[in-house]
């Protein structure tokens, strides 16, 4: 390895000063967060850019003419221009403020699909996607009369890309597909699945909670045509996601929601809704969630993204291995190309006897289903547990998991 | 390896007890009852957990009691335990039990009701779970399946 690399990965190492919530004792023994696939933990920077704006910025944003109220916007759109350049969209009107990822597939479930949809008409998904990725579509569809396709994967957690393929008919209005599936870890080739649809005029949505935490993502040179994402998994705080979509196709979608912020003129006669992005943020925002988030995004600045994916894709290769190496382990989740996630099952220790052993050893994973149902029905398991690391694990924290699930089985033996 | 007492962990054995991980291995009345006058299931969504009670009930005496299903050490164990308890006791006082123990279970300070005239005391390995508030579920949902099937809800019951 090269020298500059060695001080790059270095500095990432240092990232984990930077995390208060990591330094402290569960159980008698240093937390091991490897959870973060869930929620991710913040940085100070971000807890005091939320702690700043509450003790001196707080007002409503578009709104007031006073000082406090043009702080409050200023950070607020400002923290929209940092977004909309860390995934390099053309422009701030194609960045939509949401509660979250789920909310910003919901949006475009009911606002892009609900007017387009006729019966028979098919929404194709794939079958490693996250319940937020399944039902909003399954409403749309119950309102519509349109139904869900999902591509089928293998035993290695990939993607069918010839079934995904042969899917893609006539029928199909939209594809909506993991950028990374948070069950299995998979990354799929969404540039291929994305060129394969669009060749058929076909729109595509990527669910992007589990990518852009762990690389960099440029939805331009993706080509996607709505990306969905939530700050919490990237460092931010909860309750506050994002919508890209491109400005052509949010111009003439409806807005979502009616309310406050989203209308030029309201009478009893009739509604002017406001331009691109507010048509689609009805109601007071979640200022200080949004501020986190683009104090998430310089912090992820300050680090770099191709340090980030270099450090976690060695750490989950070393966290593979070492699980590997354990007898009686069964890795689910096995794709060529993986980010973050390891879903596993040891022995016939149910996973939520593992997690409050882990627990207990001050390891913190997440246990059962995933909210991807379909994914273990397919894998023929009730659930896994699931180790995902982030930018500040580190092999210690691998160690840990692998000495607290022996234990399990010990307990268990 | 690294060395690892478990006999020093305390808490953790006193979850995994003997008698639960006996049970949780080796459940008993593990199977269905094809002529059972009652059943019920109980899911619990945030592990998945997921069983099905069955119980015969003759006059007003449960005589027989069995379960399915698939789960975690803990509620697996319970299932077990119970279905060996409540085998022979009127309806009325499986319900007292069901009372009891989830009272015992969710209720720091939960203490003995009237006296239901039933030895609870093989239980009392269960009690581990009182420190573990996101296993007290699976400790009482063959409980709340045995409710339901006793007093005739159809709904499948969730501890969630």
């Amino acid at each position: 390895m090269s020298q500059p690399q060695e001080n790059q990965l270095a500095s990432i190492a240092d990232c984990r000063r930077d995390f208060p919530a990591l330094h402290q004792q569960v159980h008698g023994h240093p937390l091991a967060f490897l959870d973060s696939a869930a929620s991710a933990q913040q940085p100070e920077s971000v807890i005091e850019a939320v702690a700043r704006y509450q003790q001196r910025d707080h007002a409503n944003v578009h709104r007031g003419v006073y000082t406090l109220s043009h702080r409050a916007t200023e950070a607020y759109e400002g923290a929209r221009d940092k977004i909309r350049s860390f995934i390099n969209a053309a422009n701030r009107r194609e960045v939509i403020l949401t509660s979250g990822t789920t909310e910003s597939i919901n949006l475009v479930a009911q606002s892009y699909c609900r007017p387009l949809l006729q019966p028979g008409d098919e929404i194709l998904i794939t079958h490693m996607e996250h319940h937020a990725n399944i039902v909003p579509w399954q409403l749309v569809c119950e309102q519509t009369g349109a139904v869900v396709v999902a591509a089928p994967i293998n035993d290695a957690g990939e993607l069918d890309i010839d079934a995904f393929d042969q899917l893609l008919s006539e029928r199909t209005r939209l594809v909506a597909v993991a950028h990374v599936s948070n069950a299995l870890g998979t990354v799929n080739p969404v540039e291929e699945l994305i060129s394969r649809a669009q060749a058929r005029d076909i729109p595509v949505l990527l669910d992007g909670a589990q990518g852009v935490p762990h690389m960099s993502v440029d939805v331009r040179a993706l080509g996607c045509d709505f990306y969905a994402f939530s700050a919490h998994k990237m460092f931010g705080p909860t309750g506050t996601g994002v919508l890209f979509g491109k400005e052509a196709l949010l111009e003439d979608m409806p807005p979502y929601q009616g309310g406050g912020d989203m209308i030029l003129e309201v009478s009893f006669d009739g509604t002017t809704y406001n331009e691109l992005p507010y048509k689609f943020e009805a109601g007071t925002p979640n200022i200080s969630g949004v501020i986190g988030l683009g104090a998430a995004i310089d912090y992820l600045l300050s680090v770099g993204m191709d340090n980030v994916a270099q450090h976690e894709t060695q750490l989950l290769d070393y966290m593979m291995q070492q699980l590997g190496d354990i007898d009686g382990m069964r890795l689910i989740g096995t794709a060529g190309s993986k980010a973050s996630v390891q879903s596993f099952l040891v022995d016939d220790i149910h996973p939520h006897d593992l997690g409050t052993i882990l627990d207990h050893q001050g390891v913190a994973i997440r246990t059962g289903h995933h909210c991807a149902m379909p994914v273990m029905d397919y894998f023929g398991v009730p659930g896994t547990a699931r180790a995902s690391v982030a930018l500040y694990n580190n092999r210690g924290d691998i160690d840990q998991l692998v000495d607290a699930i022996r234990k399990a089985q010990q307990i268990f033996s | 390896m690294n060395a690892i007492d478990i006999n020093h962990d305390g808490e953790l054995r006193d979850l995994y007890r003997e008698l639960i991980l006996d049970h949780a291995r080796n459940p008993r009345h593990f199977h269905k009852i094809d002529d059972a006058t009652h059943t019920a299931e109980g899911i619990n969504p945030l592990c998945g957990d997921k069983l099905r009670l069955y119980a015969k009930v003759d006059g007003d005496v449960i005589t027989e009691a069995s379960f399915e299903g698939s789960g975690c050490a803990i509620s697996v164990a319970s299932a077990s335990l119970m279905t060996d308890l409540v085998t022979g006791l009127s309806v009325h006082r499986a319900l007292g039990c069901f009372a009891e123990i989830t009272g015992r279970l969710t209720n720091p300070d939960h203490h003995v009701g009237q006296d239901i005239g039933v030895n609870l005391d093989k239980l009392r390995a269960l009690d581990g779970v009182r420190d573990y508030p996101s296993r007290v579920k699976c400790a009482t949902l063959a409980w709340h399946a045995l409710n339901s099937a006793v007093t005739g809800q159809s709904q499948p019951v969730s501890t969630e």
